[in-house]
């Protein structure tokens, strides 16, 4: 179980401080999916940045699996990284221009010391997961100059992937890219999820994406405490911030 | 804003190390004054390129063919300095993302008199038009005029960009995605902007990767696959009952329809087949289609589909 509790997180501006998450609480189970929706500036993006334990919070804590998490970024251990994978919106923006597909899908195996020594394994390895997210050979030689956006976000995706998580957060992991393209990553994904109980964290401002693809979908005001009215019933109130223990309800609107 | 675009055997190529990219190849399509034209497709199927094209907009290494005239222009052939006169004045672009296609270090109000001065007009002109325009969208060019791009919201930033496009007067505006990374809100304010462009009498042409949007801005569509115009017609009738294999693909692989995805890939620009692009993926394929290319064929609702289905057999 993947859980935040009451993550508060400030950015500093000109105009003093920005509050960009407030006390948002959720919990993420193994093997579920979950939908995150909301208006550009909602504090989205920062929040799947807490949970995937690249930006420390100023307050609030994230457990995974039992283990809470003290440090966040290159002090946490790589252990706890591999747990949280993170997909974003920009494939372009997100991998070296310098690597080609195959190395920038094994860079996080080469970066952590666990890729494996034999050429023939890691060919194989690399083969795998671009069999599973629909890269040709030919591709995996290229430079991301060379490929389409859609073709660089599965191999986005695969490079997720790869340190085998737990759990997987896509921040608009489709929005730049066409339908069937879309379609093709989320149907990876779902594979994944139900083969290695991976929790998915669907974050989009496709409302109608979340709620047909995910079992549950919150919006993003709900998470927090300031987003609820205060007499709104304890139970419902509870049951909102919780919203990722209800695994069959569809969607919930605002309260 | 009068004139008609008439795009003919439009073929671009790029020359790269890879060999000849073919990112276009014979387009041809007809936008009359005061119609909207969406071009939709996947990344990588030309509907950029074709943008560029019509703007000269294209890199060096490239090898263009056909023909575009806008009115009696021949705007293949034009000089650069009839090509300055061209850009904003008759045809005018609004740009993929307004946020960074305005000047971060100068004020709105400098940038676009300048921008209106470059079209042609006066000083006190241009700032009467766009005072006009900007109105006409619900901003006053004295707040705005005075902030910074990063001080206007999405849909201000948005707002300015057409005004801009708008400010020369051009036959044809020109929407290079122009709802890409926008919330639901915004794209309903951004399609109503769209549409009042082309109730000013301005012909549009919108590129968008986005079905929910071309469903909602209606007109015609030009549905593009690997390079080829593959579908041209009423938006009305593709959302119904697209006439190409691949559009009726595309639309069942929306979430809200069946969210499943065309099998393979779109094949590589490098190395089109002689046959029809779209037919290793095809679940319709038959014989005559890994034979030849197939012409765009008329359907009852109007439509052209290029696929051998629709051919007189």
């Amino acid at each position: 179980m993947l859980s935040a509790e009451a993550i508060t997180k400030t950015y500093r501006a000109a105009s003093g401080r920005v509050v960009a998450v407030d006390r948002a609480s959720l919990v993420l189970e193994r093997g579920a999916r979950l939908g995150l929706v909301g208006p550009s500036g909602t504090g989205k993006s920062t929040l799947a940045q807490v949970l995937a334990l690249l930006l420390a919070p100023d307050s609030g804590s994230v457990t995974i699996d039992g283990d809470r998490i003290g440090v966040w970024g290159v002090r946490c251990s790589r252990e706890l990284r591999h747990r949280v994978q993170l997909v974003f919106q920009a494939p372009r923006m997100s991998v070296d221009p310098r690597l080609r597909l195959g190395d920038a899908i094994l860079e996080p195996l080469a970066a952590s010391g666990l890729l494996p020594g034999d050429a023939g394994e890691r060919r194989a390895l690399l083969g795998s997961w671009a069999a599973q997210v629909g890269l040709t050979a030919d591709l995996l030689e290229r430079f991301p100059h060379e490929v389409s956006e859609g073709q660089l976000q599965r191999a986005c995706l695969a490079r997720a992937l790869v340190v085998r998580p737990r759990y997987l957060i896509c921040d608009e992991l489709s929005s730049m890219l066409d339908v069937s393209t879309q379609a093709a990553l989320l149907e990876t994904i779902a594979a994944v999820q139900r083969e290695q109980a991976l929790g998915v964290l669907l974050i989009t401002h496709d409302r109608v994406l979340a709620d047909t693809w995910c079992e549950a979908t919150a919006d993003v005001g709900e998470l927090s405490v300031a987003g609820q009215r205060q007499d709104a019933p304890a139970a419902a109130r509870e049951r909102t911030s919780n919203f990722g223990r209800l695994r069959r309800r569809r969607t919930f609107r605002s309260v | 804003m009068s004139a008609r675009l008439e795009v003919e055997d439009l073929s671009v190529g790029f020359r790269t190390r890879r060999g000849i990219v073919q990112a276009l190849t014979q387009a041809s399509v007809t936008v009359q004054p005061g119609e909207l034209l969406l071009v939709v497709g996947e990344s990588g199927s030309g509907k950029t390129v074709l943008a560029h094209a019509l703007l000269r907009l294209l890199p060096r290494n490239v090898d263009v063919s056909g023909s575009v005239r806008l009115g009696d222009q021949d705007l293949l052939a034009l000089s650069p300095a009839e090509l300055r006169r061209t850009r904003g004045r008759r045809m005018a672009l609004v740009p993929q993302s307004p946020a960074s296609s305005l000047n971060p270090v100068r004020k709105l109000g400098g940038q676009l008199v300048e921008g209106a001065r470059a079209r042609g007009l006066s000083e006190a002109g241009a700032r009467k038009r766009l005072r006009e325009l900007l109105a006409e969208l619900g901003l006053d060019l004295d707040v705005v005029g005075g902030r910074y791009v990063h001080q206007l919201s999405g849909g201000m930033q948005q707002r300015v960009v057409n005004a801009m496009a708008l400010v020369g007067e051009p036959d044809i505006v020109i929407a290079d995605e122009p709802t890409s990374g926008l919330d639901s809100d915004l794209v309903d304010t951004t399609a109503a902007q769209l549409r009042e462009i082309v109730a000013r009498g301005a012909s549009l042409l919108v590129i968008t990767h986005d079905l929910r949007l071309a469903a909602r801005l209606g007109g015609r569509l030009a549905l593009l696959y690997a390079s080829r115009i593959v579908e041209l017609g009423p938006t009305a009738a593709f959302f119904e009952a697209p006439a190409h294999p691949y559009g009726r693909e595309l639309l069942r692989a929306l979430p809200e329809r069946e969210g499943k995805p065309i099998p393979g890939m779109s094949p590589q620009l490098t190395a089109l087949p002689a046959h029809c692009a779209f037919a290793d993926r095809c679940p319709d394929r038959f014989d005559r289609c890994s034979e030849s290319v197939p012409e765009l064929y008329p359907r009852p609702s109007g439509a052209l589909a290029r696929c051998f289905l629709h051919a007189e057999r």
